[in-house]
């Protein structure tokens, strides 16, 4: 049985325009902002609440929230960033968020900002947002300024916060938190080496917070809801709710917002099941750069943090993309790689030159042209990328080839020795 | 320099500018490239410089940003944009088979502009973030759904 769809990113959506300050207050929102303004507690109890909540990040990485927050120090000059960078194939959540709720995402970064110490954040939204989802979060913004949310000294509290809205200009290494704060800086995306973290060096060199549009809409219904409220929705290890961007082979795709360690096969079902009345094959469970299960996995499995690492994939961006009995997983791996190889920023050597050596043997056994020795270049390959790269974006490269290889291993071998696929084109 | 840069134009830099501390001009480049572009259809060396100078920077650092992101054109290209995203999602369902007939039906590949200077057909490698709408396209960063050859003929029909 669903329960608690859509309560939290996604509350406002029962409203004819959701994205407006009325919609967003009929809800609750900028309660805990005014609460914070006219209490104004020490910024350390606030992340100790968030830590409490057992919120995660919802980028894709599922750091605790909260224990990011508690790593910035006290200091005269820090920012706050918000990652609107979507886009991790197959995730389309935190558009929806800003085009239906942006008021919640500016709560958030609002009381993020005062929780880290910070007087300004910037959410960088990629380009190909410019038309809905910037205009929208845009006009929030302004809606915000106007009724005392946001500015210098708001309401004669002595809290300062300054947001600003920031667009990229097409770049996939940008949602890379590292690549993104050298892009706001002006420069192009190359990932900083970590440490330092930006928590110690981070915008303009200056202590910075990096957090996904999801997990900052998030904060402030944490806030408001009766303690223990988060807690309870989703498991012991992933609390809270999750957005779930479902896409592919489903008779109806579509966002969810869903307690995490919610059943794979209600969230199917909740999406009409799988298209064309045709068996289920595959899922990638958590964008284009996790690892794909088989069905007969996927069908017993949770969608939380821990129920997806033991099955050897991992929730990342709450993408969860479907396919049916026809799909060609080796034609899949090929568009998938394609992907990894043009959107590589060069900088190191083993990712670079590795996701093009992934592509070129695809392609060849796509093409009827693969030899046995081209699945041992498939299986040694990701091990050289994975780990010895500046960023994850190697490691996001190579983690779909070990996927498809571990469960689909018999199409590699069927291309090889027959020159074609043994799946029927759909 | 000031035929490149109107009064308008470097209007609409400042308003980049204002988001940023003041001794963090270049933190602009982005918005200021995109507001060149957005007046002049391309990028070319001499926009780049003026660029450079606006905002008081070397010019290599204006010219390394305008060729590392997809989002700039340093050459001629057609009025309206046109991106069809063939990644995983939207390759799923057919995406690949749309960009196929948008490329028959205007008679270019993708990467190129039409004749007439009416289209050009964005090379998308990146995800657009419509994947629960898929096959989709974006037209002037403006979302298309859902995605027909029918429909696509007729959203690309209306364009001036």
């Amino acid at each position: 049985m669903i329960r608690h769809h859509n309560e939290m990113c996604f509350a406002t959506l029962k409203h004819s325009e959701p994205w407006t300050l009325r919609a967003y207050e009929s809800v609750g929102g900028y309660r805990a902002w005014r609460k914070i303004l006219a209490e104004r507690p020490p910024r350390r109890d606030l992340i100790e609440q968030v830590k409490g909540s057992g919120l995660r990040g919802r980028g894709g990485a599922g750091f605790p929230t909260g224990v990011k927050w508690s790593f910035m120090p006290d200091c005269e000059e820090s920012y706050l960033v918000c990652n609107a960078d979507e886009s991790e194939p197959g995730t389309c959540k935190d558009r929806d968020i800003l085009r239906f709720n942006p008021h919640a995402l500016i709560e958030g970064m609002a009381i993020a900002c005062y929780a880290i110490g910070a007087r300004a954040g910037y959410a960088y939204l990629r380009e190909e947002f410019i038309d809905e989802p910037y205009f929208r979060l845009r006009v929030a913004l302004r809606e915000a300024y106007e009724n005392g949310m946001l500015g210098c000294d708001i309401r004669g509290s002595g809290v300062t916060v300054n947001l600003y809205d920031v667009l990229g200009a097409g770049a996939y290494i940008c949602g890379e938190e590292t690549a993104l704060l050298e892009s706001l800086e002006g420069k192009k995306g190359f990932p900083r080496f970590k440490p330092p973290f930006p928590a110690n060096y981070g915008l303009w060199g200056r202590p910075t917070t990096v957090n996904n549009v999801e997990t900052l809409a998030l904060v402030p219904g944490i806030l408001r809801q009766e303690p223990g409220w988060f807690d309870e929705v989703g498991t012991e290890k992933s609390r809270g709710t999750r957005c779930f961007s479902v896409s592919g082979h489903v008779s109806r795709p579509g966002n969810h917002e869903l307690p995490l360690g919610t059943p794979f096969a209600d969230l199917l079902e909740l999406c009409g099941g799988v298209w064309k009345d045709r068996e289920l094959k595959a899922v990638i469970p958590g964008g284009s750069s996790v690892p794909v299960l088989p069905a007969e996995a996927m069908m017993d499995l949770n969608l939380d943090f821990e129920s997806l690492a033991a099955a050897g994939s991992m929730l990342g961006s709450g993408a969860v993309i479907v396919m049916d009995e026809t799909t060609d997983m080796v034609k899949v791996l090929q568009r998938i790689s394609r992907f990894y190889f043009q959107e590589s920023c060069g900088q190191c050597t083993p990712c670079r030159e590795g996701t093009g050596w992934l592509y070129r043997v695809l392609t060849r056994i796509v093409e009827g042209q693969g030899t046995e020795d081209d699945l041992k270049i498939l299986e040694e390959v990701p091990g050289r990328i994975e780990g010895h790269t500046i960023c994850a974006l190697g490691d996001a490269a190579a983690w779909p080839v070990q996927g498809v290889l571990r469960h689909f291993r018999g199409e590699f071998e069927h291309y090889i020795r027959h020159g074609k696929s043994m799946v029927s084109p759909s | 320099m000031s035929d490149i840069l109107s009064p308008d134009l470097c209007g609409r830099i400042d308003a980049w500018l204002e988001r940023f501390p003041a001794e963090h001009r270049r933190s602009a480049v982005l918005g200021a490239l995109r507001e060149v572009q957005k007046e002049h259809g391309h990028l070319t060396p001499e926009r780049m410089d003026a660029v450079a100078d606006y905002l008081g920077l070397p010019a290599i650092q204006v010219y390394e940003v305008g060729s590392f992101y997809t989002g700039f054109q340093h050459q001629p290209v057609g009025r309206h944009t046109v991106a069809v995203c063939t990644n995983i999602s939207c390759w799923l369902r057919g995406g690949e088979k749309i960009l196929a007939h948008i490329e028959k039906s205007l008679g270019i590949r993708a990467g190129e502009s039409t004749g007439d200077g009416r289209i050009f057909l964005k090379s998308e490698e990146e995800c657009l973030a419509g994947c629960c709408g898929a096959p989709m396209m974006q037209v002037d960063h403006v979302y298309h759904e859902d995605l027909t050859p029918e429909k696509v003929d007729e959203i690309l029909g209306a364009l001036s």
